[in-house]
C-alpha cells in the first residue's frame, strides 16, 4: 500500500513516541478558559511573524499590526529605523493611552512612512526609534522626564527577511527559537519574490482548526475533487495521499509532498486556461531565473531530494505557515484568534516579477486557483467547530498522515499545562520581568 | 473604449473590462453562467492571440487598448472556474465562505 518510505519504527507517528497514537481530545479548541490561557502562555510568549521586510522600503517605513490573539486591543507599530534595524513599539502613548499610529478607524492596521510618530490627542511626539522627543506645554507638566516616557518597546528580530515580534521580553533569541528547521531553508532566495497577492477571511472556528486543515493533504483528493473529471477524481481517490517526509523539531514541524502538477504528466488532467497559460493549482510550470539558476536548494528544501517532489509546508508554531512550491514561489499563511470560536485568517503568495503579460497572466491563474481552494478549505471549518462544541464527540482518531496535528494540539496542551503550572503561580507572585 | 481592429469582436464584452480582482469576482457573482458562457467562448480560443498583442509591450507601460485587453484576460482567468471546471458561478462547497483579496499587482 505504501508508495513511499516510512521510518523504521513503521510510521511517522511512532517515530516520535511522544505524540502517542490514542484520540486526540479537541477541548482545547471549545473551552474559552483554555483559550484565555493560550493568550498567555502562547500568544504572549512566543515569535509571531508579522510580515516581510519589504514592507518597509525606507527609514521611516512604519506599519501596524493588530494582535487580538494576546487580548483585545494589542497592536503593535513595526518600523524601519535610521541604522536601517527593524523595531517594534507597543502602540500606545505614553501620555495618557491613546491608540497613537491609525488612520480613521482604530482598530484598522495602517502603514506609511513618516519622521516620527504624533499621537492625534494631545501631539505628543515620539521618533522613529521611539523616543519622546516633544511634549505639547511641557512646561506645565511636574517633573516630566522625557527619557522616561519613550514607547514601550516589543522585543522584534528578522529571520531571512520575515520579521517576527514577542511580547515576552525575557523571550530567547529568534534563531533559536525557530530552530533546525529554519535553518535549513536559509538561503532560498525569498528576497527576489515581491509580487505579491494578500487575502484575509474571518474565519468562524478555532484558529487551530484552520492549522489543521492546511496541515495535512489527506483531505486533498475528497474536498477538491470537483475540480476534476468524475474518472480521474476516482483514480485519485483510491491513490489517496501519502506524504514524502515529515519532521518534528517541537514546537515546530513540516511536511514534504509529491505534486506532479507544474507541469502535469498528462494535460488532459487540468484545466483549458491552464495548459494555455501553463499554470495552476502548483503555480505557473515554468520556473523563474532565480531557481533555475540555483547550485542547488537549501538542503532543507525537498529534504529528501525526491524528483517527485510538489510542496513544502513549515509550520512554525504557534500560528505561521510557510510553503515553498517546487516551481519557484511561497505562500504564508497566518492565523489571529479573536476568540475561542474565531479566528483573522490570512495569506499571502510571493512570485518573482513578471517580466511580461504572460508570466503575469500565469502568476494570476495561479492566485486565483489559490482562492478557489481556499474558499472550500474555510467553508469546512465552520461545520467542525459547530459540532466539536455540542461535546457529543470529544476525542478524535488521528491518522499518520495527520502527525501535524497531533503535534499541534500536543505542543499547544504542553505550553498551556506548563504556564498553568509555573507561569501562573509566577503572576501571582508578582515577579517583575 | 475601441479596441484594436483584429479584437473588435470583444467589444461586447467590454463590461469586463475590470481592473481589480475584487470588481472581477463580484461580476462573477453576479453574471449567469449563459452570459459568462458567451464571453468564455468568443475570448478564450483568442488567448494566444492576445498574450502576444499585448506582449509587444512592456507590462508597466501598457497602452490604453492593451491594457483593456490584458484586464479582459483577467476576467477571463476569473470566469474560467465556473466554466471550465464548477458549472455554477460560486466555487461548490463554498457556503458562506468569504475570503477578501487585500493586495494585488494591479496593472
Amino acid at each position: 500500500m505504501a508508495h513511499f518510505a516510512k521510518p523504521a519504527e513503521g510510521s511517522w507517528t511512532e517515530h516520535y513516541p511522544e505524540l502517542g497514537t490514542a484520540p486526540v481530545d479537541y477541548t482545547d479548541s471549545i473551552d474559552p478558559a483554555f483559550f484565555e490561557a493560550e493568550r498567555e502562555a502562547i500568544f504572549k510568549r512566543t515569535w509571531l511573524n508579522v510580515g516581510r521586510v519589504e514592507r518597509l522600503p525606507r527609514t521611516g517605513s512604519y506599519f501596524t499590526k493588530e494582535l487580538p490573539s494576546a487580548g483585545p486591543g494589542f497592536s503593535v507599530i513595526v518600523v524601519k529605523t535610521k541604522d536601517g534595524s527593524v523595531k517594534a513599539f507597543h502602540n500606545v502613548c505614553r501620555h495618557r493611552g491613546n491608540k497613537l499610529v491609525w488612520n480613521d478607524y482604530p482598530h484598522e492596521e495602517t502603514s506609511g512612512t513618516c519622521r516620527q510618530f504624533t499621537c492625534k490627542y494631545h501631539a505628543w511626539r515620539y521618533s522613529i526609534d521611539g523616543d519622546l522627543t516633544f511634549v505639547q506645554q511641557e512646561d506645565e507638566f511636574f517633573d516630566l522626564d522625557k527619557s522616561q516616557f519613550g514607547l514601550k518597546p516589543v522585543r522584534c528580530e528578522v529571520w531571512e527577511g520575515f520579521i517576527f515580534i514577542n511580547l515576552d521580553p525575557n523571550a530567547q533569541p529568534l534563531a533559536e527559537y525557530l530552530g533546525p528547521l529554519a535553518k535549513g531553508i536559509e538561503g532560498y532566495p525569498f528576497n527576489e519574490m515581491t509580487e505579491v497577492y494578500s487575502y484575509k477571511a474571518e474565519v468562524g472556528s478555532n484558529w487551530k482548526l484552520f492549522i489543521d486543515a492546511f496541515a495535512e493533504f489527506y483531505h486533498a483528493p475528497v474536498l477538491h475533487q470537483k475540480q476534476y473529471t468524475p474518472e480521474e477524481a476516482a483514480k485519485i481517490m483510491q491513490y489517496g495521499f501519502e506524504a514524502l517526509y515529515y519532521e518534528l523539531a517541537s514546537p515546530h514541524g513540516m511536511i514534504s509532498t509529491w505534486g506532479g502538477q507544474s507541469p502535469p504528466a498528462d494535460l488532459s488532467m487540468v484545466k483549458p486556461m491552464d495548459r494555455v497559460l501553463r499554470s495552476g493549482l502548483f503555480g505557473p510550470w515554468e520556473r523563474p531565473d532565480v531557481i533555475e539558476q540555483l547550485d542547488q536548494l537549501p538542503p532543507g528544501v525537498n529534504p529528501t531530494r525526491a524528483p517527485q517532489w510538489g510542496i513544502d509546508s513549515w509550520h512554525f508554531f504557534p500560528n505561521f505557515m510557510l510553503l515553498i512550491w517546487a516551481p519557484g514561489w511561497y505562500l504564508t499563511y497566518h492565523y489571529w484568534p479573536t476568540t475561542v470560536d474565531k479566528h483573522i485568517f490570512e495569506t499571502s503568495l510571493y512570485f518573482v516579477p513578471p517580466r511580461n503579460v504572460r508570466e503575469r497572466l500565469a502568476q494570476e491563474l495561479a492566485a486565483v486557483t489559490f482562492k478557489e481552494y481556499a474558499l472550500q478549505d474555510s467553508n469546512t471549518l465552520e461545520a467542525t467547530q459547530t459540532m466539536i462544541g455540542t461535546k457529543v464527540v470529544s476525542e478524535f482518531p488521528l491518522c499518520d498522515q495527520e502527525i501535524l496535528l497531533r503535534h499541534l494540539h500536543k505542543v499547544t496542551g504542553d505550553y498551556v499545562n506548563k504556564y498553568r503550572n509555573n507561569g501562573a503561580k509566577e503572576a501571582h507572585n508578582g515577579s517583575a520581568r | 473604449m475601441a479596441l484594436p481592429a483584429e479584437f473588435a469582436d470583444l467589444e461586447p464584452y467590454l463590461e469586463w473590462d475590470l481592473a481589480t480582482e475584487p470588481e472581477r469576482y463580484a461580476k462573477r457573482l453576479a453574471s449567469t453562467m449563459a452570459e459568462m458562457q458567451a464571453f468564455y467562448d468568443v475570448a478564450f480560443p483568442r488567448m494566444e492571440e492576445l498574450i502576444a498583442y499585448c506582449d509587444k509591450f512592456p507590462l508597466d507601460d501598457l497602452p490604453t487598448d492593451a491594457r483593456t485587453l490584458m484586464h479582459l484576460m483577467q476576467s477571463l482567468i476569473m470566469v474560467s472556474f465556473p466554466v471550465e471546471a464548477w458549472k455554477q458561478p460560486r466555487v461548490p462547497d463554498s457556503g458562506a465562505a468569504w475570503v477578501e483579496l487585500i493586495k494585488e499587482p494591479v496593472i
